[in-house]
């Protein structure tokens, strides 16, 4: 029932997020999946936490959204010395990050509903070397991105392919020049599980809003079922 | 003790006769018996706008009308405040519903020629209505504070800066402030909270109480009260109540199941009801590559880039709502229902249809030269379909007007039909698993599909003639 909802009112729904160019990698999602989400919980605290706060949300709430208990959350994933009710900060001084990057790292709360799980997950792929820029990284999705590839000893360093266009040199895919210490199924699974849970980030109900749902759809058939007896018994007079 | 209870109800009914009211609007409100599909929109538009203001209440109990802290006071109530997301959900999707729910409720009255007389002022109060939801509406997207309630005011409001000599100042004043900014905020949570909802409130009043006045058209736009019994009770109504208020029940209930489908298992609906822009706080500083209003206003927006010429566009996008206001006069036809107009009629309303869904899609889409071609040619034809109407609708011959209701099959009588042409597009077929199973399954069947079609075109060829 929920599946085929789900899947009318996507089709219902042509996707209009910005395009950017780009042909985007298909993520996985699965908010219901809770061992991937502490993974990318885990990862995010890693390697994103250092600039980018999350700070729609608290530990607390990932505890019990995902049924962990709170210590482990604290133990396991939270940064040193964060407590349970600390929304996901960053160490980071914005006005410090403003002067090293061009621009302040951006709160990734909402991420995942201002630019979608597949562009999320396309971006964490897409970074390869670029020697013309300071930060010696580009991103094919994100076209002179402040940020550097955090992730290059996971993922290795990825060296852009040309093909000529109309006599425009344009980029066609990225190959890996050398291979970090992830493999590259193991990269894409980190990466994914990043994305999955930056999309549970972006709603934390939306697991509650589903398994409501389909009570409440229930309830309406039961009564649309009941008000058209009802209306046929009124009108069985009225020619 | 029970005769007791009655005198205390004859004690305030002789001092407030409610029940007059009630026979007056329910109980002895005569409806024509012949309401169809499309007079559900009426009843259910109340309801979105008691949605709408009950879920608002309980917002406003949680939203800080604040540069500052608007954006987060959203994100809380959709995460700490308890059914806060159902609440807030409720109320975007419901602010689309409502524009979904009145458009087909214009339509209809389009269609059966609602607006004529003695109706104008029906439709007069109405257009109203939705001149002030158009501005509830864009006074409400300004306060989740995101990328595009800021930009998407910064446009509208940067509209009236092109009025000649006083624009600048008149757009200064709406603004309250050299940009969209925390002044702005303040005063358009004022408008969307109080002054805009009790300005709608008193016309959905006076709506009611003037079609009650001359009582409801019907699909074949024939005056029940033509003809009456020794009574004086027209022989083709029914009491509104219990009869209506039943059969609304129904598409109270059907309109809450898609209601609901959307609000817990899409309730940004890919973009189009929440858009994704909107989940960046507003930044002064930066602006979106694709600014695009939401979905109910494209059609408008459309029109408004249509046209070389700012001021010019202004005036047209203008000029597109308002001429709607002048349907009663515009339209010349000695007969109401589009069931006994003739085919010119039924094909400039099908063309006006068309532009007016193409100008709405149209609206998202970024200004290329072929879009703003398109727009150019759909705007034609939509201001066409309205100035050409004087004279279309008194040069076309119309079919005779029977003096009583007419019958159409229910909804029950044409259920063995919609099951015929299931099986028509259908086969079955028997399909052998990957476990060596055999089972039957549905397929689709070309060639049953074509049939089909070719009969659908048919029939919408001659139900245009």
């Amino acid at each position: 029932m929920k599946k085929i909802l789900s899947l009318i009112l996507l089709l219902l729904s042509f996707n209009i997020f910005a395009s950017t160019g780009a042909e985007l990698h298909e993520a996985d999602v699965d908010v219901s999946d809770s061992d991937s989400l502490l993974r990318g919980a885990k990862n995010y605290v890693d390697y994103c936490l250092g600039c980018h706060s999350a700070k729609y949300i608290r530990y607390k709430r990932i505890a019990m959204d995902l049924g962990v208990e709170e210590n482990k959350i604290l133990d396991n994933i939270a940064p040193f010395e964060a407590g349970i009710y600390d929304p996901m900060l960053t160490a980071m001084n914005g006005h410090d990050a403003a002067k090293w990057f061009g621009t302040q790292p951006p709160d990734l709360s909402l991420i995942a509903r201002s630019r979608g799980a597949d562009w999320i997950y396309s971006y964490l792929k897409s970074f390869y070397k670029d020697d013309s820029r300071a930060i010696g990284t580009n991103n094919l999705i994100f076209e002179d991105v402040g940020m550097p590839n955090v992730l290059w000893k996971l993922q290795g360093i990825q060296k852009p392919i040309y093909k000529t266009i109309n006599g425009r040199e344009v980029i066609s895919n990225l190959v890996m020049e050398t291979q970090g210490t992830l493999s590259s199924k193991e990269f894409d699974r980190f990466a994914n599980d990043l994305t999955n849970f930056l999309v549970y980030v972006g709603e934390p109900t939306q697991l509650e809003r589903q398994s409501i749902g389909k009570y409440v759809l229930f309830f309406l058939l039961m009564f649309i079922v009941i008000g058209y007896l009802l209306k046929r018994e009124y009108w069985k007079d009225i020619h | 003790m029970k005769k007791q209870i009655t005198a205390c109800g004859d004690w305030i009914l002789d001092r407030l006769a409610m029940d007059k009211v009630w026979n007056q609007h329910m109980a002895q409100y005569y409806a024509p018996k012949n309401f169809n599909f499309w007079y559900f929109f009426g009843s259910l538009a109340l309801l979105v706008l008691v949605n709408q203001i009950v879920t608002g209440i309980f917002l406003t109990m949680n939203y800080k009308p604040d540069a500052k802290l608007a954006f987060d006071s959203v994100e809380y109530i959709m995460r700490d405040v308890p059914w806060g997301w159902l609440i807030r959900y409720m109320h975007s999707t419901g602010a689309s519903a409502f524009f979904i729910v009145v458009y087909l409720h214009m339509f209809r009255g389009i269609m059966y020629g609602s607006f004529k007389q003695p109706r104008e002022l029906i439709w007069i109060f109405g257009m109203l209505i939705f001149f002030a939801l158009m501005a509830e509406a864009f006074t409400g997207y300004l306060l989740p504070w995101g990328q595009m309630s800021y930009w998407g005011a910064q446009v509208i409001i940067s509209l009236f800066s092109a009025i000649p000599i006083i624009g600048d100042d008149l757009s200064l004043w709406i603004r309250g402030d050299f940009v969209i900014a925390d002044a702005t905020l303040n005063r358009f949570f004022a408008f969307h909270v109080i002054a805009v909802p009790l300005v709608i409130l008193l016309l959905v009043f006076l709506h009611i109480v003037a079609l009650h006045e001359v009582g409801s058209n019907n699909p074949d736009g024939i005056e029940i009260k033509a003809n009456k019994d020794k009574q004086g009770i027209p022989l083709d109504g029914i009491p509104f109540h219990p009869y209506y208020s039943v059969k609304d029940i129904v598409g109270v209930g059907v309109f809450l199941f898609f209601f609901a489908a959307i609000i817990f298992y899409a309730p940004d609906m890919g973009g189009y009801f929440l858009e994704h822009d909107n989940f960046v706080p507003a930044d002064p500083l930066k602006t979106p590559e694709h600014i695009a209003p939401v979905w109910y206003f494209t059609p408008y927006y459309a029109i408004l880039r249509a046209v070389p010429d700012k001021f010019a566009g202004v005036i047209a996008m203008g000029a597109s709502v308002f001429v709607l206001c002048l349907l009663p006069w515009l339209d010349r036809s000695p007969v109401k229902s589009i069931r006994y107009r003739g085919g010119i009629y039924k094909k400039a309303l099908f063309l006006f249809v068309v532009s007016f869904l193409s100008l709405g899609y149209l609206g998202t889409q970024p200004a290329t030269d072929t879009a703003i071609l398109m727009t150019r040619i759909f705007t034609v034809i939509y201001f066409a379909f309205f100035l050409l109407m004087p004279i279309y609708t008194r040069w076309e011959k119309v079919k005779p007007v029977p003096t009583r209701l007419t019958e159409q099959p229910s909804l029950e009588e044409r259920i063995p039909a919609i099951v015929d042409t299931f099986n028509e597009v259908t086969v079955k077929k028997s399909i052998t698993t990957a476990e060596g199973d055999t089972v039957i399954k549905l397929r689709p069947n070309p060639s049953g599909i074509v049939t089909v079609l070719i009969r659908f075109l048919k029939k919408l060829k001659a139900s245009l003639d």
